[in-house]
């Protein structure tokens, strides 16, 4: 079990530190460049450890086209190299609110639903998105949720922390606290806290959000950059904000029974990360096959193995074992659920704004 | 024999002209896009217009990016002067050891260079965290003290606490003293070891103990190294941003954290490029200052 779960290799975190020492990681230096003649190519742009073992060699076996992986850390970073056009990506994984800017920028191509029969392997609730009405962009590849990643034997009177309380807003566990530094998330989850929406947080509240936090900052002990499941996994703090993905690997690994996960009863951000096709894409065709194929029910199903986050492919998740089906850090119990929600592209002046208030909470 | 660049101005061209294409090519001109930028406005999410505007360098200099800049500022200053404390023995018993110890000397102190600053800063972490190498150690002596005090007949000492090392501004210091410790030696070393050694020797020929001759002899002759070693130490050290990100805590970011987040998550490249052209002309003012220093110590001198 252990090798399949490296600790540490997670979807965001190591990558996310190459990209912050600007040694600037890219595998696609050339991008198709390097293909021979008459060779067809698939420049695929996705997160680290996102993917099946054996994935892109079966989708050469089966469509003949092979597929070149590049990697990114977040979706900013996507987005910077995307910005200023198509360096000659075919796929890419943006989240949510990035292919609502994305596609509202006109930097992704229709999606030709022709092509991608195992759209029908869909759960229901994924083959329309508010976030892209009519999934005309994008197709649903995880779904993942923020919360609760903790120490067990550290809980007081071996509690469950299943409120945000504990970690925005409580000195139970000062100095042992790390929360995730993306600025949107911060505030969408005290707004969560504070009983409102995701989305459309009042100024006023952002007052007193900002001010909630500004009161808790002593009683934290580091603002991580989705590197929350080392910090716990290292004993340096008890309770963690971070992605159920990322502490499930956690637990999945050796020692990992230490650990657990919750989503606070007041409910959560639900991600979903999407593939896509980029304006621009230098090979379209292979591109709407890679994509159908990645929705397959066994392509599916080994990625689904390997990375543990949860799949939006129904067809894919009823191969798995029950311990996958009922594992409740990867799955949270369906009442919490009915009070997450996706948080919306709210446009970049509201961007800024979160990350305004961040910069004055640090510097408070 | 020396003679002017002025009497062999073909090769004097070939030889600056590759280097200065180069210059041209990625270095001004992408730093004369940002510098346009910094008087732009955003009109979409991968749009800027170019307005002249001055908003975003009326944004930077609002007193929370003021503060933080200072704050920066005050980090890189204590940054600088512990190794300056710390690198000038060095760069001194360097410049004072054999030739053969000279050259492994030198060797040591240009060796984490060959390491990338991440994973540098990474065994750091290592080594600092509450199950790190130094809290380890700390242990180890804490349960052997416990030990040999109840041998003693003394009540063993209580349970050992970790120290809280990492994450937070001392954490910050002491990982930018320890990447920018060589920047201050080397030059400190190539002016003491050109020093005319004559001068040290009269001065203790004529009564002055090694402290006063340290003191008054050899930082004054060493100043040109100390200004230069200073100043490429305080520079990056003001523009460090990977290593607060790792070590810091919550209280420790610096102003290149905040230049970041603008041109990544806040998607606001304008806002972004005036804080770095502010922190530029910061820069640009503390090469100033150096160069007046040394010319008036050069006038002095001559």
């Amino acid at each position: 079990m252990k090798d399949r779960y490296p600790r540490g290799a997670s979807r965001r975190s190591i990558l996310q530190q190459f990209g912050a020492a600007a040694v600037g990681i890219s595998f696609a230096g050339g991008l198709s460049a390097c293909s021979s003649p008459g060779e067809r190519v698939v420049n695929f742009y996705n997160w680290d450890t996102y993917i099946g073992p054996t994935t892109l060699k079966d989708f050469q076996a089966a469509a003949g086209a092979r597929v070149e992986m590049s990697l990114f850390s977040n979706n900013d970073e996507l987005f910077a190299r995307l910005r200023a056009g198509n360096p000659g990506f075919d796929v890419i994984v943006p989240s949510n609110e990035f292919v609502t800017r994305m596609s509202e920028a006109n930097m992704l191509m229709p999606l030709d639903r022709a092509k991608i029969p195992n759209f029908a392997n869909l759960l229901p609730e994924f083959q329309d998105a508010a976030f892209d009405p009519g999934r005309k962009y994008s197709m649903p590849y995880t779904w993942l949720v923020l919360g609760i990643g903790y120490r067990k034997e550290a809980m007081l009177n071996g509690e469950t922390p299943n409120s945000w309380r504990y970690l925005f807003d409580s000195d139970q566990y000062a100095g042992r606290i790390a929360l995730i530094s993306e600025s949107a998330d911060l505030v969408r989850l005290c707004g969560k806290y504070m009983g409102l929406s995701i989305n459309n947080i009042p100024d006023e509240a952002l007052t007193q959000i900002e001010q909630m936090l500004i009161r808790q900052k002593p009683r934290i002990k580091k603002f991580h950059g989705d590197d929350g499941q080392d910090l716990l996994a290292s004993g340096e703090v008890d309770i963690v904000l971070e992605y159920n993905g990322d502490i499930a690997q956690l637990m999945a690994a050796e020692g990992g029974e230490k650990f657990d996960f919750v989503v606070p009863q007041e409910g959560t951000l639900i991600t979903s990360d999407c593939l896509c096709i980029p304006a621009g894409a230098p090979n379209p065709d292979d591109a709407h096959a890679f994509i159908n194929y990645l929705l397959d029910a066994e392509a599916g199903e080994k990625i689904t193995r390997e990375i543990q986050y949860p799949t939006p492919n129904a067809a894919a998740a009823a191969r798995m074992d029950a311990a996958y089906q009922s594992n409740r850090a990867i799955f949270p119990p369906a009442d919490v659920m009915a009070k997450s929600e996706y948080g919306a592209f709210e446009g970049d002046a509201r961007a800024r704004m979160y990350e305004e208030i961040f910069t004055r909470i640090s510097a408070a | 024999m020396e003679q002017s660049w002025r009497r062999a101005k073909a090769a004097f061209a070939a030889i600056a002209l590759p280097p200065l294409t180069w210059l041209l090519l990625f270095f001004l001109i992408p730093l004369a896009v940002i510098w346009a930028y910094s008087f732009g406005e955003n009109t979409g999410p991968v749009t800027i217009d170019l307005t002249g505007t001055f908003a975003n360098y009326l944004r930077a200099i609002e007193p929370i990016y003021l503060e933080i800049f200072w704050k920066s500022i005050l980090i890189a200053g204590l940054t600088t002067m512990l190794c300056l404390v710390i690198g000038f023995p060095v760069a001194l018993a360097i410049a004072f050891a054999s030739p053969r110890t000279k050259t492994w000397l030198l060797m040591l102190i240009m060796l984490p260079f060959w390491t990338n600053l991440l994973i540098r800063t990474f065994a750091l972490v290592a080594v600092l965290r509450e199950n790190g190498y130094v809290n380890f150690a700390l242990e180890w002596l804490w349960n052997n003290a416990s030990w040999a005090m109840t041998l003693a007949g003394f009540q063993p000492l209580g349970e050992f606490e970790p120290l809280k090392l990492l994450y937070n501004n001392a954490a910050v210091v002491v990982g930018l003293v320890y990447v920018h410790l060589p920047f201050m030696v080397l030059p400190l070393y190539s002016a003491l070891d050109r020093m005319d050694r004559s001068l040290m020797e009269a001065s203790l020929d004529l009564g002055a103990g090694h402290l006063r001759t340290i003191l008054l002899v050899v930082v004054p002759l060493a100043a040109p190294g100390i200004a230069s070693g200073v100043l490429i130490t305080f520079i990056p050290a003001l523009g460090a941003y990977l290593t607060p990100d790792l070590l810091g805590g919550t209280d420790s970011q610096m102003i290149a954290n905040v230049i970041e987040r603008q041109f990544k998550r806040a998607n606001d490249w304008p806002f972004g490029a005036a804080l770095s052209f502010l922190l530029m002309y910061l820069t640009f003012i503390a090469i100033a200052i150096q160069t007046t220093l040394q010319r008036r110590a050069d006038r002095r001198g001559a």
